[in-house]
């Protein structure tokens, strides 16, 4: 017999006392639980975000649409960063004012060579506030999931108020489940010793997030 | 389960060792009692837990009663995304496959995600066996294989160690495995992180197999979700060529909808943190980006067994969050090691019995490892009835009864030689020689009275069969006099 054959049998017969005709999953899961905690305005959602990416310390910047390149120049400048990453599809404006050397992301980048690079830019596909969480896809100017793994400092941009969210329930919808996807909230962090939380372990250990969009 | 650990003395004897030991005692008391705190607020941040808590409990309990529905359309939705989908009925069986499909690709070393599930079949001994060397990446485990050690805490597996005692352990250990620690190593904690970043960045960057669990399987989408804070999660997951994850078959939620339910559960539950900082959700394989093949091994290994009892089952909808752990009066006294297994805890005491059956003394004394104070219920973010459970395999193993062991039917004698209540007996005594659990479990065992037997396990039975038991009352005496002034002022009220 194949174990998957001995598996479901044994299921099979480890559910004998479940009646055929149980009420279905739509009736059988309540979900009286909220789709947002609170009501706010999608400006007061955008100062949610920012305080709770900086509550996980994330760095949070804030500019106008009009100023997202020279946001980016400034931050990759003051980081010293000499080579900046760049996933496939990002917007080519948003690297337009920086002086770093641009490396473009390629399949056949290897692991190795991404760990030479300083910075990587991206955008993502949405944000939730509530959480502080950013989740990228891989969709244009989002990168693979390496690119924004294996460098140690990641600058992600966040188009306000649109893809902004208030809450997880809302943020699943505007995914696709069949994309690789990534939930950042904060840089990595362990509490592994003596539960002390130390920032950065194996991700980038800084991650700046640009809020584009008005104030 | 791969069994318990070999010579692993039954939960009283292991207790009363791990109480003595000051410095554990003092490493455990400071950690759990600080998460303990942080998750009380995390979870008062939102306003609707219980609704959540119930949500999540009816979905859970809903897929556990379909699992062989929802078991096939996982197969069929992973296997279209282009992963390829194995089932292991036990142990022997997980460990064979993985090692199989390591072998295939022609490599020796893999990465490793920490997994409850591959530490319950002891995957990284039997890969070893195989000629092939399994590096563990989550810090704790690192710490944990580092120091030859086993892990105390399913989310914190090194609690049981403090900063001093890491240092020497990277010190002593790291040049063997690898990148050794970096000359001049102190204790602080950001130092230590650092020195592991080092030591484990040589192996991720050039691993061609990770090997990983997940935290939820959707069963309409097929995707695996895993759920960390450090990044070596999101490593093992997208930089090797091949990744192979074993998941418990009990991991399963139906929708993709249903995520909503235990991403805000799962975090506040265990790290106490809003959201944890990396999460990674997969479907299957995706040209060029992350693995080009995947693997899903299914788990049964005693899954199966705990399905088949109607009041045990509820022990499948576990989330791992430990949050049990960090409550549980028994458990802060007497760690993680005195458990004999890598559930530790609560929900360790009604998971393990359940898994590997009642039939070593360790296992058989596990029911017995609390003071059924009911404060593991209150937390779980599942409302799994931990005391509830106990109290039916405390009868399980005392009285024997119909059971299910290896998919098949039998009937389980009473305990030989009364070890249970011998077991009973000594964690009794263990508990009494200390005032403060005693206490907690005093006071906890009023308000848990419909729980409790009506007649006394082993040779009690005789005696209780033509007693009515005395009922535990309302308020312990210790409380009433407290409250009283020792009878002095009966007016005042009771607690609550
Ligand atoms: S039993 Fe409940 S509280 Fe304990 S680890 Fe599982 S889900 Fe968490």
């Amino acid at each position: 017999m194949s174990g998957r054959e001995r598996v479901l049998g044994r299921v099979r017969r480890a559910l004998a006392d479940v009646p055929r005709d149980e009420r279905p999953y739509e009736e059988v899961i309540a979900r009286d639980y909220l789709r947002e905690h609170g009501q706010r305005t999608p400006a007061k959602t955008a100062d949610l975000l920012a305080r709770n990416l900086a509550d996980y310390r994330a760095l949070v910047h804030r500019c106008a649409p009009g100023e997202v390149a020279a946001t980016i120049a400034g931050l990759l400048a003051a980081r010293g960063a000499r080579t900046v990453l760049v996933p496939a599809g990002l917007d080519p404006a948003w690297l337009a004012e920086s002086g770093a050397e641009r490396v473009e992301d390629r399949a056949e980048s290897t692991p190795g060579e991404l760990d030479l690079v300083d910075s990587v830019v991206t955008g993502c596909a949405v944000a939730i506030a509530e959480t502080g969480t950013l989740v990228l896809d891989g969709s244009a100017g989002q990168g693979r999931r390496r690119v924004t793994l294996v460098p140690d400092h990641h600058i992600c941009v966040v188009r306000v108020p649109d893809q902004v969210v208030a809450s997880v329930p809302l943020a699943l919808p505007r995914l696709d489940p069949a994309r690789p996807l990534t939930w950042i909230s904060g840089p990595s962090a362990t509490s592994d010793i003596e539960l002390s939380r130390v920032e950065g372990v194996h991700g980038p250990r800084t991650l700046e997030v640009v809020l584009a969009g008005a104030e | 389960m791969s069994g318990t650990y070999l010579g692993m003395p039954a939960f009283p004897e292991a207790a009363r060792t791990a109480v003595r030991d000051a410095t554990l005692r003092g490493n455990l008391r400071h950690a759990t009692h600080t998460i303990r705190a942080k998750r009380a607020a995390a979870v008062a941040e939102v306003s609707d837990w219980a609704a959540l808590r119930e949500a999540g409990r009816r979905i859970k309990d809903h897929t556990l009663r379909h699992l062989d529905r929802y078991l096939e359309q996982v197969e069929a939705s992973v296997t279209a995304a282009g992963g390829i989908v194995h089932w292991a009925a036990d142990a022997d069986e997980a460990n064979r496959i993985v090692a199989r499909l390591v072998r295939e690709t022609g490599e020796s070393e893999v990465v490793k995600v920490k997994s409850m599930a591959t530490q319950e079949t002891g995957l990284n001994e039997a890969l070893a066996e195989e000629g092939i060397r399994a590096y563990e990446t989550d810090l704790a485990e690192l710490i944990v294989q580092l120091g030859r050690d086993r892990p105390s805490h399913i989310l914190v597996p090194a609690i049981h160690r403090n900063r001093g005692e890491i240092r020497d352990v990277f010190r002593a250990e790291m040049g063997a495995w690898g990148r050794p620690a970096p000359e001049g190593l102190t204790d602080t904690p950001a130092q230590l992180a650092e020195a592991a970043r080092l030591h484990l960045r040589e192996k991720f960057l050039r691993a061609k197999v990770g090997v990983s669990g997940a935290n939820f399987v959707v069963a309409e989408t097929g995707t695996l979700v895993v759920v960390e804070s450090e990044g070596n999660g999101r490593m093992c997951l997208t930089l090797p060529e091949t990744l192979i994850s074993v998941v418990g078959i009990e991991k399963v939620v139906p929708t993709w909808r249903d995520l909503e339910v235990f991403l805000q559960t799962l975090p506040r539950s265990s790290t106490a943190e809003r959201m944890n900082p990396y999460t990674s959700m997969w479907t299957g394989t995706t040209e060029g980006d992350g693995p080009r093949v995947f693997h899903l091994v299914l788990l049964d290994n005693g899954r199966t067994d705990t399905l088949a009892d109607e009041v045990g089952r509820q022990a499948l909808r576990c989330i791992r969050c430990s949050a049990c752990l960090n409550v549980c009066p028994v458990y802060e006294r007497a760690g993680g090691h005195a458990y004999g297994s890598v559930y530790p805890g609560p929900i360790g005491a009604i998971l393990s019995p359940q898994l590997r059956g009642t039939g070593s003394a360790v296992d058989a004394s596990l029911p017995y490892a609390s003071s059924l104070c009911g404060a593991c219920y209150e937390v779980c973010p599942v409302a799994i009835d931990i005391p509830e459970v106990l109290v039916h395999l405390r009868e399980r193993v005392v009285q024997g009864g119909p059971a299910v062991r290896g998919g098949n039917r039998v009937v389980l004698r009473p305990a030989r030689g009364h070890a249970a209540e011998r077991a009973a007996m000594r964690a009794a005594r263990w508990a009494f020689a200390r005032p403060g659990v005693l206490r907690t479990g005093q006071r906890l065992a009023s308000r848990t009275r419909r729980f409790h037997p009506r007649t006394l396990p082993g040779p009690g039975r005789a005696w209780s069969a033509t007693r009515d038991l005395p009922p535990v009352p309302a308020e312990p005496f210790r409380d009433w006099w407290r409250r009283t002034g020792g009878g002095a002022d009966e007016t005042k009220g009771a607690a609550r």
